[in-house]
């Protein structure tokens, strides 16, 4: 994903029907949504999945409602959480369910904020970086996979990434916090 | 935000793997969707005269079914129809 558009920049295309600019908008969010789904809510594949897309279909629909173009990981956050809700009391029909969402919740939708900002600074790197951490810790790769698929010999791929690590932190540490979904 | 160490940072990226690909791309191909392209898809499964006029020129099809032949319209249908 490139942060080339700011979100509000990004909200604005896409209310202006601009396609391309809808598939970086699903892009940039899709790992958030899947994580708040999976991670905090726990659901099984088929329900994060069902999940998942009905929280794109009503983006789409609503994006005119959204009163704060910045405020879109947010929103998205939010949405996504109230259909994680509705997902999970529909299977808890016939079971007592007060209180459908499982403990921890706050916690780890905090956390997968955090980690946005984290991934956020990670896409603004420079592109030999994005690759091999990305690669390495958000695609489980091995030293050797990477280094095959970059031509490279894998103790190159371990020195860059502990050097793109330290970059990250770098700008990390100049970093307000990212703004809550909770 | 000083607590960032190499470990949590690593730790903050592993959170956040990408989401299947087909999930992602059916989210993106949505507004195409809006278009009708899914009924487009059903008739071309179930009569072949359309079938074939799609595959001869699927730009000129688009444009007599009232479809504007937008370059990820096509790219959307022909990833479909090699499914």
């Amino acid at each position: 994903m490139s942060l080339e558009l700011s979100d509000a920049a990004l909200v604005a295309r896409c209310r202006a029907g601009d396609h391309g600019a809808w598939n970086e908008l699903v892009e940039r969010f899709s790992r958030y949504v899947y994580a708040i789904s999976v991670q905090a809510f726990r659901l099984s594949h088929h329900d994060a999945e069902d999940v998942f897309q009905e929280v794109f279909a009503r983006a789409y629909q609503q994006l005119e409602k959204l009163r704060d173009d910045e405020a879109i990981r947010p929103w998205l956050g939010q949405l996504t959480r109230r259909l994680c809700i509705d997902r999970l009391r529909a299977t808890a029909r016939e079971a007592p369910a007060e209180d459908v969402e499982p403990p921890g919740v706050d916690e780890t939708i905090a956390e997968l904020d955090e980690a946005f900002a984290v991934r956020e600074a990670l896409d603004a790197a420079p592109e030999h970086c994005r690759e091999v951490i990305d690669r390495f810790f958000c695609r489980d790769e091995s030293y050797a996979t990477i280094g095959a698929a970059l031509d490279l010999p894998a103790g190159t791929i371990a020195s860059r990434i502990s050097r793109c690590l330290a970059g990250l932190r770098k700008v990390l540490e100049g970093k307000k916090p990212a703004a809550s979904a909770v | 935000m000083s607590h960032y160490d190499e470990p949590r940072i690593a730790e903050l990226l592993r959170r956040l793997p990408p989401a299947p690909e087909g999930w992602v791309r059916a989210a993106q191909e949505l507004p195409l969707a809006r278009l009708g392209l899914d009924d487009l898809v059903r008739r071309a499964e179930e009569d072949a005269e359309f079938r074939s006029r799609l595959t001869a020129d699927l730009e000129a099809a688009l444009r007599e079914e009232g479809v504007d032949p937008r370059p990820e319209v096509v790219e959307a249908l022909r990833r479909r129809f090699q499914a």
